[in-house]
């Protein structure tokens, strides 16, 4: 009959033997899925991309660090702030709760598609003189998001202030936001 | 931050989507609004995540009485589309006051109701919840239960269900169409929601692989001009509520002839005020009645030690609702 200790020591190493192969188990699920790229294909600022990205990236992650497009900011990377706000087919969204894969063929705009320093899109410039700003982090999250909002139909400062309330500033910006994208929609 | 790895796989069709769903370890990704940040934070590792984003579900229908909503509709689109405003403004009020305008163009309908609970025990990875982790028991009974429920809990869970979407659509009786590799069900909205146990507190009562394909919503365009989904929350806009009322009303000659009431962020599911609608049918929609309505929907409410104020907050918003939707004409 085997020692107690024998038993405990049985016990031991099949428990080690279990955790050993799942370990490997996870470690080979791993290096397959490290390996699996996703074709796609993205029109951002007018320019067509094709592009092979890890089932995990986010928009916000491919617009960034794969594109160099570091004007959309990473602020909570939880659609909380807004900072991450681009356009897809004219519609804003939070591009950090995107996953690029979701998002073949899909017509992005980001800030730098809006305007140039010369020639500013009338909503930046409206952002310059209502002194809408004062770190910028979440500028260009606002700018995108304040263009979707007029053409969604903001008809008031009321509808301003409510429909901008996925855009954080923790500056304390926001009454000269709501003003900046109130004139540009005549309102 | 990251999760850990998965794989990705489109699903282009249904069958090919509900047949990949069945693996296990496999989710299903539609607007991501609430599944990728439950990556993010750990909260859930799927090994496979089944993009149904595309699937040909996002269609918006209304034909005689009926409204069928394809459950990839975004929530944007519902709140904007013309049929839905005219003959569902119920509808139109609880979306546009969920989230926000970035979140409600991800979206979905589907995904909307299958959301996971707010309760700030569930979204830590540290801490007791019987919801993530069976068995390993409720933090917020006894500890930070500002949020929690006053109906339906258990020693287990006493979580609220966070839609305002659900609230809205219990109150119009709506129903539910699921889809699997085995076939196809149809459920009542309220039954999609089990009541928690004393160790385990699923979310719905969808069986493993099992999608959402639709909402139905038959008979209730009546409701329309005697309708209002009233939302009370820490803070104006993009915020869960503390306390929600969905209220819908059918006036005849000057009486309430049908009432539909629905409360969120009380209870696990949207909860249904049936007998402050009964007690409201058949009597002029006044002042008294109404407040009747109010200090019924408070009934049996099982307060913890720091959600109380909401029993208070509850009847008022019961009697506001009403005033609000009464007067509407």
């Amino acid at each position: 009959m085997p020692s107690r200790l024998a038993i405990a020591c049985h016990n031991r190493s099949r428990a080690f033997q279990c955790y050993g192969n799942e370990h490997q188990m996870t470690q080979s699920r791993d290096a397959n899925l490290r390996k699996q790229r996703i074709a796609l294909s993205m029109t951002i600022n007018g320019t067509r991309y094709e592009l092979e990205v890890a089932p995990t990236a986010t928009l916000l992650d491919v617009i960034r660090d794969e594109l160099g497009l570091t004007g959309t900011k990473k602020g909570c990377d939880m659609g909380g702030c807004g900072a991450c706000t681009v356009l897809v087919a004219g519609r804003r969204i939070a591009s950090c709760l995107a996953l690029a894969a979701s998002f073949s063929d899909a017509d992005v705009t980001t800030i730098e598609g809006l305007g140039t320093a010369d020639r500013l899109h009338p909503l930046q410039d409206a952002f310059i003189r209502h002194d809408a700003l004062q770190c910028g982090y979440c500028t260009p999250g606002q700018i995108l998001s304040g263009i979707a909002l007029l053409a969604e139909g903001a008809r008031s400062i009321e509808d301003i202030r409510e429909g901008m309330s996925g855009n954080l500033c923790r500056c304390g910006a926001h009454a000269n936001i709501v003003a900046a994208i109130a004139e540009v929609g005549g309102l | 931050m990251s999760g850990a790895s998965f794989n990705y796989v489109r699903a282009t069709e249904l069958t090919d989507a509900l047949s990949q769903g069945q693996r296990p370890g496999a989710a299903y990704l539609a607007g991501g609004t609430d599944l990728l940040p439950l990556w993010k934070a750990s909260l859930t590792a799927p090994q496979d995540v089944i993009d149904i984003s595309r699937l040909p579900l996002a269609n918006i229908a209304r034909a005689g009485d009926r409204l069928a909503i394809g459950a990839m509709a975004r929530l944007s689109d519902i709140a904007a589309d013309p049929e839905v405003k005219a003959h569902h403004p119920l509808i139109c009020d609880a979306i546009l006051a969920s989230a926000s305008g970035q979140v409600r163009n991800l979206a979905t309908v589907g995904g909307n109701l299958l959301q996971r609970t707010r309760c700030p025990y569930f979204r830590e990875a540290g801490l007791a919840c019987n919801k993530r982790d069976p068995g390993s028991g409720c933090g917020a009974r006894h500890g930070e239960n500002r949020h929690a429920v006053l109906f339906g809990g258990s020693p287990g869970c006493v979580a609220t269900h966070p839609s305002d979407l659900a609230v809205a659509l219990a109150a119009l009786d709506a129903e539910i169409a699921v889809s699997s590799a085995s076939g196809e069900r149809e459920l009542a909205l309220s039954d999609l929601y089990p009541l928690p146990g004393e160790t385990t507190a699923p979310d719905s009562s969808l069986r493993p692989g099992e999608m959402i394909t639709a909402i139905r919503i038959l008979g209730a365009e009546r409701f329309a001009p005697h309708s209002t989904y009233l939302k009370i929350r820490d803070r104006a806009s993009f915020e869960f509520a503390v306390v929600s009322v969905a209220a819908a009303l059918r006036i005849e000659d000057g009486v309430i002839a049908e009432a539909r009431l629905a409360a969120g962020g009380v209870a696990p599911l949207p909860w249904r005020l049936g007998r402050s609608e009964a007690a409201i049918i058949g009597r002029a929609p006044t002042e008294q009645a109404f407040v009747a309505a109010g200090e019924l929907a408070i009934e049996g409410a099982s307060p913890l030690e720091g959600n109380a104020f909401k029993i208070p907050l509850l009847r008022n918003a019961v009697i506001r609702a009403l005033q609000t939707a009464g007067g509407r004409s």
